[in-house]
């Protein structure tokens, strides 16, 4: 039996350790792209943290509460038109919302079209039949998550997560939280370039594509040794903590202002999402 | 009947559908998207997620002091990386992991709700994966449901093992497995009794568009034989490496509490076995003809006999309406199966309450080297 040739092989053995590196990269990729956005000028990047989380909550509940689709269409438009006066390229912030919706809200929503009951609205090969009432409970799921994920990735990408986390504050969400939070997010970054390192450099050392159960040993071998990692920095960071201070509560340095212009930017989100909860009954 | 005949006669939409259903499944496990729950469905879920976030808080603060917040921010990023490897499964596809069940054995279920809740919450806002309003639903199903079934079986099956015991190993596949399809089962309800209780006037669901009958074996079967299975694997795998080289992590969590915890649920053994024989019991009232004495409304009273309602009575009679009134859930179609499931909410939300009280009234007075969160 011949070999098969190695573009294929690559092809048909795209390996596990391949799409872990690809999906490690694609994460720090786009917080690294979040952040360079949340740096540019533009509306969103101007407005106090805390003002852009109680939006965010508030036009989400409007997206969420709303029962019609018009009204969950136009504030959708509110999302495209915020993405234009905030720097965000347009092209990227629709594929970037609708490339993921449609891949897996719109193969959740696709056997709804046929198994609602309702009237008809189309005939389909294979004696599938298209029920007006599926078209629309498909259509509100689409646009109800494609409104719902525009608004947050627009908070991602206009907001330094440094902020995002002082802003966590209005939610309530206590100090021991946020701190927590906070040194999450940056240890995510040092354990996904840990992990990005202990699979390149076994990647880098392969001869012949490995089998099932060595690829499993050595994910659980992987994920051991990034556990044991973890385990033994945590108590490098406390003692770290103690030594530079810590007395085991957290304080945040700067107060946010608001300004003139969050007071005005406050009052048109309230007027937006009341009259599209009160449109949308 | 051959295999040929019998998958012919399985409508081809059935196929169709149930295989876009698994592959979807498959990939996505469970961070539900804002837009698939409504907003009651959402707040209900973060006041069930909230009184396991006030525990985890709680001995985060008693167990370790201070010591504890690298471990559990620590924790949490790993989390949320092991959420990013592919898994290799046998067939050469691949799959993730939540983690959950490795967090629960590791660092006790009430501090990996903690944990696992910081990893989504930190993939809600900053990565956009699964929903902000949803934060709630993720949590209670991956940050509750998960660790707790996983932690109370691996607590079941290793007993006074040893450490370097096999027995850990297989307690740790067999908890993470029934932990996440658990969760699953739980996720399912949840997008199950959307089209029930949320619809536009003409009948069109507005939220998950599934009933239970769909949602249920659409989401259980796939994790019972893919994500489930994944979360086993991982979990065991790491349980059985940790074992052979970092045995100090699998003792992290405090064998004497554990005890204390244990001999008190003994110590009122009796009362919850009781309770919950009554709780088994109570659906035989069914079979009785008639209304609860003193318990009849307004037309009651008037077939009973009664030639004029009190004006007061029939004034107040329309002042509160329940939630599920008569105790029955319309959509759902069977009065009985209605009033079970109302009979289990309330179970649930009394259990609730007086728990949150209790724990109110028997805080522990703070130790001194513990963390304040105040300024």
């Amino acid at each position: 039996m011949n070999p098969p040739s190695f573009s294929s092989r690559l092809k048909s053995r795209r390996g596990f350790i391949e799409r872990t590196l690809t999906d490690i990269n694609d994460v720090l990729e786009q917080s690294i792209f979040a952040e360079k956005i949340a740096r540019q000028k533009g509306l969103l990047q101007a407005l106090d943290p805390r003002l852009k989380v109680a939006s965010l909550v508030l036009l989400l509940l409007a997206v969420s509460l709303s029962h019609r689709l018009t009204v969950i269409a136009a504030l959708y438009f509110c999302a495209l038109l915020l993405a234009v006066l905030s720097a965000v390229p347009l092209a990227f912030f629709i594929r970037r919302v609708w490339v993921f919706v449609l891949l897996f809200t719109g193969l959740v929503a696709l056997p709804a079209l046929f198994i609602t009951p309702g009237p008809t609205l189309a005939h389909l090969p294979l004696g599938l039949v298209i029920t007006r009432t599926g078209a629309r409970t498909a259509l509100f799921l689409l646009l109800r998550v494609g409104a719902s994920v525009s608004f947050a990735v627009l908070f991602i990408l206009t907001t330094p997560w440094n902020s995002v986390l002082k802003a966590l504050g209005v939610l309530r969400v206590p100090d021991v939280l946020v701190l927590v939070l906070g040194m999450t997010y940056r240890y995510i970054h040092l354990l996904l370039h840990t992990a990005n390192d202990m699979f390149l450099s076994r990647q880098s050392r392969i001869l012949r594509p490995m089998n099932g159960a060595e690829e499993r040993r050595l994910m659980a071998a992987t994920s051991g040794t990034l556990l044991g990692k973890s385990l033994q920095l945590s108590s490098e960071v406390y003692l770290a903590m103690e030594s530079r201070g810590f007395r085991g509560y957290p304080r945040t340095m700067d107060r946010f202002q608001m300004r003139w212009f969050d007071w005005v930017a406050s009052v048109v989100v309230v007027l937006i999402s009341g009259l599209a909860i009160w449109a949308g009954r | 009947m051959s295999l040929k005949s019998f998958v012919q006669k399985i409508p081809r939409w059935m196929l169709l559908y149930y295989g876009l259903l698994v592959l979807w499944l498959g990939t996505t496990a469970m961070h539900i998207p804002d837009g698939y729950l409504s907003p009651v469905t959402s707040i209900i879920l973060f006041v069930l997620v909230l009184p396991f976030w006030v525990r985890g808080v709680q001995k985060l603060r008693e167990k370790m002091s201070a010591r504890n917040i690298p471990i559990v921010a620590l924790f949490a990023a790993f989390s949320f990386v092991i959420m990013m490897f592919n898994v290799p499964l046998p067939g050469g596809t691949t799959g993730h992991a939540v983690g959950g069940a490795l967090a629960a054995i590791i660092l006790g279920p009430e501090i990996a709700t903690i944990a696992i809740s910081i990893a989504l919450i930190i993939q809600a806002f900053f990565f956009g994966d699964g929903g902000i309003l949803a934060i709630g639903a993720n949590c209670f199903n991956m940050a509750v449901v998960l660790p707790y079934v996983a932690y109370a079986i691996y607590q079941a099956m290793t007993k006074n093992e040893a450490v370097n015991s096999k027995r850990r190993v297989i307690a740790s596949a067999v908890g993470a497995w029934a932990g996440l399809t658990i969760a699953a089962f739980i996720a399912a309800v949840e997008f199950g009794i959307q089209p029930l209780l949320w619809h536009a006037a003409d009948g069109t669901p507005l939220y998950a568009p599934y009933p239970l009958s769909v949602s249920i074996p659409a989401m259980v079967i796939p994790h019972i034989l893919v994500a489930s299975v994944i979360e086993g694997l991982v979990t065991a795998l790491v349980i059985a490496y940790l074992i052979r080289v970092n045995q100090g992590a699998l003792e992290m969590v405090n064998k004497a509490e554990v005890a204390t915890e244990t001999s008190s649920f003994a110590k009122w053994r009796g009362l919850w076995i009781g309770l919950a024989v009554l709780i088994v019991i109570a659906p035989i009232g069914l079979l009785a003809p008639g209304t609860a004495w003193g318990e009849w409304g307004a037309e009651e009273l008037t077939s009973l006999g009664l030639t004029f309602i009190p004006k007061g009575l029939e004034q107040l009679s329309g002042f509160w309406s329940a939630p599920l009134p008569d105790y029955d859930v319309p959509a759902l179609g069977n009065a009985n199966l209605a009033y079970i499931l109302s009979a289990l909410v309330g179970i649930l939300i009394t259990v609730l309450i007086v728990w949150l009280f209790s724990m109110l009234v028997t805080r522990k007075p703070k130790p001194a080297s513990e963390v304040t969160p105040s300024k």
